[in-house]
């Protein structure tokens, strides 16, 4: 067997071993490769290949607890050194940088020109007019990583998620191969767009090392309107009030710290400073008595739950109250009472789920089972789910024994596609639904 | 083989699948199916049938893919890139008898519609909800929503609401595997790759679409349009920076130059200001409190740019009245020249001025007119090349020209198309936006989804990859090349 070491140091200059902090699911990689250009990163994954060995994507590694184990990690191909702002072209509202920029620094070099990726995944606190995002350190992730998961909050209502933003990416096969699709404009439909297929994919169809994204302009002033409902019934109808309001909430989040408990529905509002005062009337007396308004954030906003297991619950916006009786029903019948906080997007349709210390195996299992049938009523149009329910993180015994990404209608067609783009299945093996 | 005989002899079972009500093989009724809206193009298929429902289409498929025979989707047939433009030797599956809207559910904001449904019928089917569907070509009167699902479709509004791909929630397949199947739930955040990402703007060429699961969006409350004129384009385009760069995001902003306005004068007399170089649209729409706001600021921006006449839409009516020009402005060119190129070009927004004055230049130098008509907030050109046919020579000055003014997009930082997809108009000019290694991994795609190459082939890409091979390595002459079907740039 090649000394992978080696092997990687003649084309990397940055390689060390793989040490207990860089453990992946309690795996500890045989090495971690920092490649700190592009043309190095490709070189990386050339050698690897040449010495069929398995790659794990690393930014900061602030998601690398989601989804499930890698089968297989020898190289943790770790892109903290490709951390650059290629190009902020500010009057045309558009970014390049590399994918190991952390999330931070980005949002504070864009603000200082006024602008923003409007992406507020779970970690980052919203800016606040003409301020820079602020996150307790290393949470928020990197660009790449955040791109690889997928990973949204609150502002998703109004701006989507990074694939709804991203418009050019450069990525690295599994073969070395280096290739872009898209570009550095906003309108662009030439060509297969790759930025997508690789948005959401955990590293399993290759290595990204550079994204363009469309920016916004950083609002003039911004306004939260909270409201306490007493009744998952009573927020469902605060947050429908706001959505067809006409008022265009940025976000509609709530927050139950557990089933029974008060819902908190936060509505966000941005725009300019004068017009704002009178939307944020308008949006008080649309979600009912006891609303008030303030210019911060409740301290939950755009925060992750605190427990060791998180689910993540999408469906379609108007089940909110469905959706809440579901996960009160399949709580309470599991085979250890359940107490679920749940916070989110119950505007975009999107919750999380979040359990305080991990439950038995058999009672995780149970609870996600049975949400999933409650959830799963055909809408009227086949047999499409119109619900899903993924399991984003959670302790060892637990996630080994329940159908973590849960059925995915399009199996096949992903096995296809994963076959072309890393035929030796060497890029993050095991992490990804579909059995990729 | 004899190709033209394999796709005829699928008559009889195509009418099996289809009713053979449904099956055309009289030469001169598949004339109709010979192009598009990119009318340069033409070639009649062997075979066309209309199916009716999702299941015939998967069985077409099968059918096809049984006897080795290529199928091409057709919605309207309004494209302008030639992506329907069928296969002499292949059938042209045409959606025009799928167009129902089949569930408007307001509360979960989407709607479920068949691909032949016309794009504004999804907003007159949603409206009565308070509900409108937002991508919106100009062609939306007559376009499908399968044909805009296959070309990513953008309109004048996707500045501010984004492209068809932003408010697609879930498709229902048939792959050419020959299996149906639903890709996304309907949620927009399905487990999974973002098989509906990628599937949106493929162009046809990854199956074809039999249900669509769109998003809709709460209607605005209040709606601002106003025109104003200029002396220049770079006057105009002064406008448009100032107005970006005050932080302002307008629902659209739209340029017509002097040439542009003659022609849309001519054809549907919108009464534009006299003798403006340039007209520029902008429409805000949003709270009512907001949009008063940008109003004003967007007025006064025009104004200290040296707007020359400002119109301001007081009701639906004259707004109608000012988009009544810039929608007629493609087809209105043919008033005031025989023949004419759409171009679909995208330059940065801030490289905008020295395109056009590029272009401009150019044009001078082929002695060929180019009319400008542009999505002026985000650098989406469409330059009409205007042309006599009849005078030797000129077509082969309007193709160079049109190709010249690509590559000054490309230089630029842009695209070779921001909207009306690459199909058979642009293939050529992929090599130039892309390199081997982009081409051959966005063809990884195709060959997942299509290894046997019967989807709409010879689309997009210049030289098909035969799947299974590996890039970069030459050997000999492309076995595609030595047949005849494809040319290697």
């Amino acid at each position: 067997m090649v000394d992978p070491l080696a092997t990687l140091r003649k084309v990397c200059a940055t390689v060390r071993t793989g040490e207990p902090a860089d453990a992946v699911f309690g795996a500890v990689p045989a090495v971690v490769a920092c490649p700190a250009t592009v043309a190095e990163a490709s070189e990386v994954l050339r050698a690897a290949a040449g010495n069929n060995m398995a790659i794990l994507p690393r930014g900061t590694g602030t998601k690398l607890t989601w989804g499930t184990p890698p089968e297989r990690c020898d190289v943790i191909v770790d892109t903290t050194l490709l951390d650059r702002v290629i190009e902020h072209a500010a009057g045309d509202l558009v970014v390049r940088v590399q994918a190991g920029l952390p999330m931070a620094r980005l949002a504070s070099q864009l603000a200082s020109a006024g602008q923003q990726l409007a992406l507020d995944a779970p970690g980052t606190v919203p800016a606040g007019p003409g301020q820079a995002g602020n996150c307790p350190a290393g949470t928020a992730g990197t660009v790449g990583g955040v791109i690889a998961t997928g990973a949204a909050g609150p502002r998703r209502l109004r701006y989507g998620t990074p694939r709804d933003l991203l418009i050019g990416i450069t990525v690295v096969l599994a073969d070395g191969t280096v290739a872009s699709a898209g570009g550095k404009v906003v309108k662009n439909v030439a060509g297969y767009d790759l930025g997508k297929l690789f948005a959401g994919s955990y590293g399993t169809l290759g290595l990204i090392a550079e994204a363009a994204f469309r920016l916004h302009p950083l609002p003039q002033a911004a306004a939260y309107v909270t409201v306490t409902c007493a009744s998952a019934a009573a927020a469902a109808a605060a947050v429908r009030a706001a959505i067809e309001s006409q008022l265009m909430p940025s976000a509609a989040e709530i927050d139950r710290p557990a089933p029974g408990a008060p819902v908190s529905v936060c509505l966000l509002l941005e725009g300019t400073a004068d017009a704002i005062t009178e939307r944020v009337t308008r949006m008080r007396d649309a979600v009912g008595t006891g609303a008030r308004a303030g210019v911060d954030p409740p301290d939950w906003w755009g925060l992750s739950g605190a427990g060791a297991t998180a689910l993540r619950i999408a469906f379609g916006p108007g089940e909110l109250q469905s959706v809440l009786d579901a996960v009160d029903e399949a709580a309470a019948a599991a085979p250890q009472v359940l107490s679920p906080a749940i916070r989110g997007s119950a505007g975009a349709g999107v919750l999380e789920a979040s359990l305080d210390t991990g439950p038995e195996p058999d009672t995780l299992a149970s609870f996600v089972t049975m949400l999933r049938r409650r959830l799963a009523r055909p809408p009227g149009w086949g047999d499409v789910p119109g619900a899903s329910v993924t399991v984003v993180h959670a302790p060892a015994a637990a996630r080994g024994a329940v159908d973590v990404w849960g059925p995915v209608t399009t199996a096949e067609v992903m096995r296809a596609i994963k076959d072309q783009f890393d035929p030796g299945h060497r890029m993050s093996p095991g992490r990804f639904a579909g059995g990729i | 083989m004899s190709e033209q005989g394999g796709a005829a002899a699928l008559a009889p079972r195509l009418a099996e699948i289809a009713g053979h009500e449904n099956v055309i093989t009289d030469r001169r009724r598949l004339r109709t199916y010979e192009c598009d809206g990119l009318t340069s193009h033409r070639c009649t298929p062997a075979i066309a049938v209309l199916p009716e429902t999702a299941e015939q289409v998967a069985a077409i498929i099968r059918a096809c893919t049984r006897a080795g025979v290529p199928y091409v989707a057709r919605g309207s047939g309004t494209g302008l890139s030639g992506g329907a433009l069928p296969s002499a030797d292949g059938v042209l599956v045409v959606t025009a008898k799928m167009r129902r809207v089949i569930d408007v559910d307001p509360a979960n904001r989407r709607a479920v519609v068949e691909p032949g449904v016309t794009n504004l019928a999804v907003s007159k089917a949603a409206e009565p909800f308070g509900y409108f569907y937002a991508p919106d070509p100009s062609s939306q009167v007559v376009c499908s929503v399968g044909g805009n699902v296959a070309e990513n479709s953008g309109g004048a509004h996707c500045l501010k609401y984004g492209f068809t791909v932003h408010h697609i929630l879930a498709l229902q397949v048939a792959l050419p595997s020959g299996s149906l199947v639903w890709i996304g739930d309907g949620t927009g955040a399905a487990p999974g790759y973002d098989l509906l990402g990628a599937f949106v703007g493929s162009e046809g060429t990854l199956g074809i679409v039999t249900k669509i699961v769109v998003r809709l969006t709460r209607l605005p409350e209040t709606v601002r349009c106003l025109l104003a004129a200029f002396a220049s384009t770079e006057a105009g385009g002064g406008a448009v920076s100032a107005i970006i760069g005050a932080g302002v995001l307008p629902a659209a902003i739209e340029m017509m130059d002097a040439l542009a306005i003659e022609a849309a004068e001519a054809a549907v007399a919108c009464r534009y200001p006299e003798g403006a170089g340039a007209v520029l649209i902008v429409e805000l729409d949003g709270p009512a409190a907001e949009v008063e706001r940008e109003y004003a600021r967007v007025r006064a921006l025009c104004e200290a740019a040296g707007s020359t006449e400002i119109r301001v839409a007081d009701d639906p009516g004259e707004r109608a009245a000012i988009w009544k020009g810039r929608r007629a402005a493609f087809a209105a060119v043919g008033r005031i020249s025989p023949a004419y190129i759409v171009q679909d070009g995208v330059v940065p927004r801030t490289a905008l001025p020295e395109v056009l004055r590029k272009i401009s230049k150019l044009s001078s130098e082929e002695g060929i007119r180019v009319a400008n008509v542009f999505h002026a907030g985000d650098g989406n050109l469409h330059p009409l090349v205007l042309f006599d046919d009849r005078r030797p020579g000129e077509s082969e000055r309007a193709e160079r020209l049109s190709g010249a003014i690509l590559d000054v997009c490309i230089e630029n930082g842009g695209s070779i198309t921001g909207e009306h997809g690459v199909g058979v108009d642009k293939s050529r000019y992929m090599t130039k936006m892309f390199g081997p290694a982009d081409l051959d991994t966005m063809q990884l795609l195709r060959c997942a989804f299509d290894p046997a190459g019967l989807c709409n082939p010879g689309k997009v890409f210049p030289t098909p990859r035969l799947c299974g091979e590996v890039p970069g390595i030459g050997r000999g002459v492309h076995p595609l090349v030595a047949s005849g079907q494809a040319d290697q740039f």
